[in-house]
């Protein structure tokens, strides 16, 4: 399970990173934001949103195993009810901020390059799928994507 | 300080003095932010009588504190200075990214002061700031400059540039940003190219934080979601606002030949729809909005593609109709060429059309326009037309100063067709039988403009010919329009999708942690539109009178020639009728000055 998109939709709004670094840091920041919006403009003028899609290569490579996909939550825990910053969502690869020593490997090797360092922490950061910002994308460009189903 | 950067960055391009000042409070608490701070600094800083393309002037770059917070269309940002089309205050706003950029790097004024002495634009990355020379950039239009600046800066950067129009002083010459947003009003790209200020770069990375970010997400949610829900949203997501342009051509109030007419015979081949079938590659946001009114479009001409944002409705009005340039590819080509030299498609329209009706005239022939027929309808007249006012060449010259100096300049009765008040060209909507938006052009406070008050709705509603009690709409409207501007959000979530009204003071305090009400704003706002009043009679304080509000002679000479208005015209009485009631309502004396019982209600 993870977010994806639908690119062609994209009008470059930046809602979905707005609320994220409101929901996760209590603050306003697209720069941390756990994803991203390249602008082609002037030609093609087209938009490439950027998401985690938790191929979970983050994990593979952190040199201090900070990085997991923590157990499956039971059914009726389900995502849309739980609370992002209490540890994430079925389907996501977390940082454990204790573990992480900010080497920065996981962001270098991020086949999407959609984990950022920020200078305000050395923890980086990352989609953990809480989904808030699939609901406030007016054009209706994010939606979540589950091969199991 | 919650919600707003806190600062305000001077910079001096005479003496290249860089300073941080604090935002002062009392500023913040009578004048929230945006046009609201303009109006204030300008009104403070700026001396009497000083020439708007010289040194004295200053540009006051000001966002509001919703500005890139979690708020549908919380992109919007105030270019203000003393205007050179109007000799007075003017402002223009702008959207895209940059009001949200501004916020980021920890600001929320920029004052530009002085002229450089060679051509330099101003990068700005948090708080490293430089003056830095521009010199490859000059002469270079709008958009390309703009592509150039993010090749050389990283894409990152948040870019506000004039064209060749604003590099040569041009009346109503523009600042764009975004590939296609433009602060469009009262010249003051012109400003800038007088200052040798090509564009300002800007990079943030700060964050914003504010007083109650659980609340701020609560209603921030809710207002995104009364957005999408509305019924009109889907058709703004696809054509913005040229679907505008289909309404107004039904209600007779498309400029159409220089206000000869206010329906354009070709209207259908202009609209939203065919745009959505021709020219329509993607929809394009300003921060924070869910309605996305921006089209980026692109055409074929001679073998090359451009791409542009647009037309809007303004564009299709001011040359679509206004030009009669009524094929969507040429008006697309069009609205690429003003983009690109930096000319206000309103403005540059509507002069055009003047240029266009004098040569129908006879007023300027073959001899003036260097050997073109400059007709209503050719693209090729228009182009060259543009392109002799971005250089001022020859016509362009005259042309480049707006319609009413140079319908002065060219006499022979051309400016009783030069359509303008107070030296700003009218915007896209004929108001001969529409005495609520005629009333809300001539009383405008930075000329005419249809953003202030756009009450032709208002007209249609309680009926067009009625002309008591106008007044009391353009009112409300000239007092609620400004506070989005003043707050830093876009106006048209409340307009087009009727986002309620009562979010805006709820968000205001949840994330600046103060406690205003509806009534409060709407007095800061009043206390605006007086403040701007008092500016324009201080610059014409020998001469000032009720005669600054008045139409062009058009509006009660010649009566609308064809479509669902034709024949109708205004009484020159009615029209003082108009002004005496506005006058009246708003605490005026009878020439328009604001009583001294009014300016201590507004603590001014």
């Amino acid at each position: 399970m993870y977010l994806d998109v639908d690119a062609t939709k994209c009008t470059g709004c930046r809602v979905c990173l707005t609320i994220c670094s409101l929901y996760h840091f209590k603050e306003i920041n697209p720069k941390k934001a756990a994803l991203t919006i390249d602008a082609t403009f002037p030609k093609p003028g087209k938009y490439e949103p950027r998401v985690c899609n938790q191929c979970g290569i983050c994990a593979s490579v952190c040199p201090v195993e900070a990085i997991s996909l923590p157990a499956r939550p039971q059914p009726d825990q389900a995502v849309l009810a739980g609370d992002a910053r209490s540890g994430g969502k079925e389907g996501a690869y977390i940082i454990d901020s204790e573990k992480c020593n900010g080497c920065g490997e996981c962001v270098r090797e991020c086949p999407t390059q959609v984990m950022f360092l920020h200078e305000d922490s050395s923890v980086p950061i990352k989609c953990d799928l809480c989904k808030e910002c699939i609901p406030v994308c007016a054009p209706g460009v994010l939606f979540i994507k589950d091969e199991n189903k | 300080m919650f919600a707003y950067g806190g600062k305000i960055l001077r910079v001096n391009l005479s003496n290249d003095k860089i300073s941080i000042e604090p935002l002062p409070e009392k500023l913040v608490s009578d004048y929230i932010g945006g046009r609201g701070f303009s109006a204030r600094i300008l009104y403070d800083e700026l001396k009497t009588g000083i020439d708007p393309l010289g040194a004295e002037n200053k540009i006051v770059v000001a966002s509001g504190p919703l500005s890139g917070l979690f708020v549908p269309g919380a992109g919007k940002l105030t270019f203000a200075s003393k205007s050179p089309a109007t000799n007075s205050y003017g402002d223009s706003n702008i959207g895209g990214h940059l009001a949200s950029e501004i916020k980021y790097a920890g600001y929320d004024v920029i004052i530009i002061e002085g002229i450089s002495d060679k051509p330099v634009y101003l990068y700005i990355n948090n708080d490293k700031i430089e003056i830095r020379d521009a010199g490859k950039y000059c002469g270079k239009g709008a958009i390309t400059t703009e592509e150039m600046l993010k090749r050389d800066l990283g894409k990152e950067f948040e870019i506000a540039v004039i064209g060749p129009a604003g590099e040569n002083k041009v009346k109503f010459a523009c600042i764009s940003h975004d590939f296609g947003r433009q602060a469009g009003r009262t010249g003051i790209g012109a400003v800038m190219g007088a200052k040798n200020l090509k564009a300002i770069a800007v990079r943030g990375t700060l964050s914003l934080k504010v007083a109650d970010p659980d609340k701020l997400l609560e209603i921030g949610k809710k207002a995104f979601a009364d957005c999408i829900k509305h019924p009109a949203w889907k058709l703004w997501l696809d054509q913005g606002t040229a679907s505008v342009t289909n309404w107004s051509n039904q209600q007779g109030s498309f400029p159409t030949r220089n206000f000869q007419s206010g329906f354009f015979e070709d209207y259908q081949k202009i609209s939203g729809d065919v745009m959505l079938k021709e020219t329509i590659v993607n929809n394009k946001a300003c921060f924070g909005c869910p309605m996305a009114c921006g089209k980026y479009a692109r055409t074929r001409r001679n073998n090359k593609e451009y791409y542009v944002e647009g037309p809007e409705y303004e564009t299709a009005a001011m040359i679509g109709g206004d030009c009669a340039i009524g094929n969507i590819h040429d008006l697309t080509y069009a609205n690429y060429i003003c983009d690109e030299l930096g000319i206000d498609t309103i403005s540059g329209g509507s002069v055009a059309a003047f240029a266009m009706e004098c040569y129908e005239k006879g007023i300027i022939d073959k001899k003036d326009t260097g050997g073109v027929e400059l007709k209503f309808g050719d693209i090729r007249a228009f182009e060259h037309i543009m392109n002799l006012i971005s250089r001022r060449e020859g016509i362009g010259n005259l042309l480049a100063d707006g319609v009413k100096v140079a319908a002065e300049k060219l006499g022979k009765g051309s400016a009783r067709f030069a359509m303008h008040v107070k030296g700003l060209e009218i915007s896209g909507y004929e108001s001969r039988r529409a005495p609520a938006m005629l009333l809300s052009y001539m009383t405008c406070d930075i000329g005419a403009h249809h953003n202030r008050a756009w009450a032709i709705t208002h007209d249609i509603a309680v009926g067009r010919d009625v002309f008591a009690g106008k007044s009391k709409r353009v009112i409300e409207l000239q007092h609620i329009r400004p506070i989005f501007d003043m707050l830093g959000t876009c106006r048209l979530q409340w307009v087009e999708l009727e986002l309620s009204l009562d979010y805006y003071p709820q968000l205001i305090n949840v994330t600046t942690g103060r406690n205003y009400t509806m009534d409060e704003l709407l007095h800061s706002s009043e206390r605006v539109w007086n403040l701007n009043r008092l500016f324009l009679i201080r610059e014409h304080k020998d001469n000032f009178g009720r005669h600054f509000d008045y139409p062009p002679a058009r509006v009660y000479e010649n009566g609308v020639q064809t479509g669902p208005t034709a024949g109708s015209k205004v009484k020159k009485e009615d029209i003082d009728k108009l002004l005496d009631e506005y006058y009246q309502m708003r605490g005026w004396d009878k020439n328009g000055r604001p009583t001294p019982e009014k300016l201590k209600e507004l603590g001014l």
